[in-house]
């Protein structure tokens, strides 16, 4: 107790001696645990030197952060840091002149950048074609699959890799009375990161990366139709779990040990301790043998940090010290512990390991190893606009698939169209 | 009445003048916008944008998924309105022949109008929530298997539950004091001329309550069409996927989470012109037959 009011004190003197540092804001989407954390990353960056003091201001959720970013912007009252969430990327890369990317920030500022200092996962997600950071990769994570322990001893079977591997062991565990499968977002674990997982283009124009002009989303591609009529199939027969398109009512029953393998993110890990009833671990989202070249490492979850656009110099290079600062291995290892979220760059993975970190906990070290597993040409990433739009698409016609509504041709039919012409409105939108 | 005059022919204006610039912010300014940018595609950032002329318009009128959610918003907003005004009606008849004990009934009654929409929402959802609702268990021993969030019609039945719910007590309060205010010598005097409390009921009590129940009218449809925002949202858990949303829930979703600029104009442009039209047709042709004292 007493430690805190020395803490908060010398935090107070701290932030009064601090009058002639250049402030800058940083808008976020997050809440909970990780807002808490965030907040102490700004503390530790305020603490750590004079010249610039930070403050975090939570703006709700990912679309809330964006749409909060956006309305300031038009007002030239931008922050100098805007989170923006993975399907929103195309919005803000697109807009040319919104923000200044990361890489030429952080030159400016002096300092050095190394592109290899990260991970292979994150290295394209949020960069230009030429592969240039854009954003700076900040919270990241990994569709995983988490595993009932007392299933599989139960059974006596592995956890699968494969999908194939999958429809074997997916009738022994419904023998023994669980559910096989759940998951908790199709549109991120089962269309984006199909994808991704099996190396197979997305979208045209090399998945969206080299012009917004012409993209067409390719989810009627044959193997991604043959996913979806799989999961058809699987619910039918008892072998997958379907709970609508909210993320928490798909995790409850796994929670609740009535699951066998739930799909989730890496970043489930640290609320999952407290809830999950019964022992768990985790392994790779599945890929399908049968398909040429799969096996690759999934798209990157989450978010990026986007430096705006029309702040002063003195406030860049704050921005620009305080990204240095946030991709510091230990930094990067804190915020790993602290929320399950994947290290980004090499040098943290390297600590956490040194650390003793994934001897304790080895399901925290899942995500990190699906994101460094071999890339593809098609894993590096998709940028498409008005894609928050197709997402809720998607959301409609794969909850129509399995209310019955509609089959799973027509649901990608379906998908391609208005896909197709949001792409062509989003299109229009730069003039 | 007394006949109020002004010194100075200025003064009304300016006693006006705030309420006007009030309204002039609040209202005109962004309706003129929205007006101005239903016409562009626009980059949400503000970089570019390009002249589409009415497209959105017919992007959104020629859309099979806009359509089927303006149809779900004219059934939800007719069965709303119909419940809530018939139930509100039915308990304030009621209430006001109590005599013993009536305001502990009133106040059970109206205490559930504080509650706030998103947590009406809340507490609705939990009634209908699949794996702990109590709604959805008494509703499986009945035989029917309700997935509210999957089932388009469960969570429209779930919606409209919590809606009419929600309405109920601001309607009988209205209706309660409307029958309140019936002088006793026309009560009596009707009782002495009919037997029937059922008729009694219709043919005096019914046409004295008009100008409220003309109130609650436009009320409640406002209510349906644009309040019910809270108990949706909170309802489809921010992810609408194939569940019934209103349209006022679509443009929410274009404009705010989709950053369509344009597209959600042009939405609240026709919202705009339909609530128009409604208020046009309740003014002509319902308060016609409103007879005020």
């Amino acid at each position: 107790m007493i430690r805190n009011i020395l803490a908060a004190s010398l935090l107070l003197s701290t932030s009064a001696n601090a009058f002639a540092a250049t402030d800058i804001t940083w808008w976020h989407g997050m809440s909970g645990r990780n807002g808490e954390v965030i907040n102490e990353i700004a503390k530790k960056f305020n603490a750590s030197q004079d010249a610039c003091a930070l403050t975090p201001v939570s703006k709700g959720t990912y679309e809330e952060a964006l749409a909060a970013g956006i309305a300031a912007f038009r007002s030239g009252e931008q922050p100098n840091i805007l989170q923006v969430f993975d399907a929103g990327a195309a919005t803000i890369i697109n807009a040319k002149g919104a923000a200044i990317a990361a890489e030429d920030l952080i030159t400016q500022a002096g300092y050095t950048f190394n592109r290899d200092d990260f991970i292979d996962g994150v290295r394209y997600f949020y960069a230009d074609s030429t592969g240039k950071f854009v954003g700076m990769p900040f919270n990241s994570s990994a569709p995983i699959m988490y595993t009932n322990t007392g299933a599989f001893e139960k059974t006596g079977v592995q956890p699968p890799k494969t999908w194939e591997e999958f429809e074997a062991v997916a009738p022994k565990l419904k023998e023994a009375g669980y559910i096989p499968l759940v998951q908790s977002q199709l549109t991120w674990e089962f269309t984006e990161n199909f994808f991704s997982r099996n190396n197979i283009q997305f979208a045209t124009n090399n998945n969206g990366y080299d012009s917004v002009e012409g993209t067409k989303i390719l989810v009627t591609n044959p193997e991604h139709v043959m996913m979806y009529k799989k999961l058809k199939e699987w619910y039918d027969e008892g072998y997958f779990g379907y709970f609508g398109a909210g993320w928490s009512d798909n995790q409850k029953p796994f929670e609740e040990n009535k699951v066998a393998m739930w799909i989730g993110s890496s970043g489930s890990f640290g609320g999952l301790q407290k809830t999950a009833q019964m022992p768990f671990s985790a392994t790779f989202l599945p890929y399908w043998n049968e398909i040429k070249g799969a096996g690759t490492h999934s798209f990157i979850g989450g978010a990026a940090l986007f430096a705006m656009s029309g702040r002063s110099d003195a406030e860049n290079k704050c921005t620009a010290d305080f990204f240095e600062f946030l991709t510091s291995a230990e930094i990067q290892y804190f915020w790993h512990k602290s929320t399950g979220y994947v290290p980004i760059t090499k040098a943290a993975y390297e600590l956490a390991k040194k650390d003793g970190y994934y001897d304790e906990q080895p399901v925290a070290e899942v995500g990190i190893q699906q994101l460094s597993l071999p890339g593809g040409e098609w894993a590096k990433g998709y940028r498409m606009g008005f894609y928050p739009q197709i997402r809720e698409v998607m959301e409609r016609e794969y909850n129509r698939i399995f209310s019955g509504e509609t089959s799973v041709e027509d649901a990608m039919k379906t998908i391609e169209t208005e896909g197709n012409a949001l792409l062509a409105r989003f299109a229009k939108t730069s003039g | 009445m007394k006949r109020t005059q002004f010194s100075s022919p200025v003064l009304p204006y300016l006693f006006l003048l705030p309420q006007m610039t009030v309204v002039f912010i609040f209202f005109y300014w962004p309706s003129v916008q929205a007006i101005q940018s239903s016409f562009y595609l626009e980059d949400p950032f503000g970089f570019g944008s390009t002249f589409v002329g009415l497209s959105n318009y017919t992007d959104a009128l020629g859309s099979g998924e806009y359509l089927k959610i303006a149809w779900f918003t004219a059934v939800f907003t007719i069965v709303v309105t119909f419940l809530s005004l018939s139930i509100g009606l039915l308990l304030a008849a009621k209430a006001d022949g109590v005599i013993r004990g009536s305001s502990s009934y009133k106040t059970l009654l109206i205490c559930v109008y504080a509650i706030a929409p998103p947590v009406a929402g809340l507490i609705g959802m939990m009634f209908f929530d699949q794996h702990i609702g109590p709604f959805v268990k008494l509703a499986a021993w009945a035989g029917w298997d309700m997935k509210v969030g999957i089932n388009y019609y469960d969570t429209a039945f779930a919606m409209i539950v919590v809606s009419v719910w929600k309405q109920i007590p601001y309607n009988f309060i209205f209706f309660l004091s409307g029958l309140q205010g019936v002088p006793v010598s026309i009560r009596e005097a009707a009782a002495i001329d009919c037997r029937s409390p059922a008729r009694r009921f219709r043919t005096v009590m019914l046409p004295l309550l008009a100008p409220t129940a003309f109130f609650l009218l436009v009320i409640n449809m406002t209510y349906s069409l644009f309040d019910t925002f809270g108990i949706i949202d909170v309802i489809v858990k921010d992810k609408a996927a194939n569940n019934p949303i209103t349209l006022v829930y679509k443009v929410y979703m274009d404009g705010f989470r989709g950053n369509d600029i344009g597209g959600s104009s042009a939405q609240s442009v026709i919202l705009m012109i339909v609530v128009f039209v409604l208020t046009v047709f309740q003014f002509r042709f319902i308060e016609r037959r409103v007879h005020y004292n």
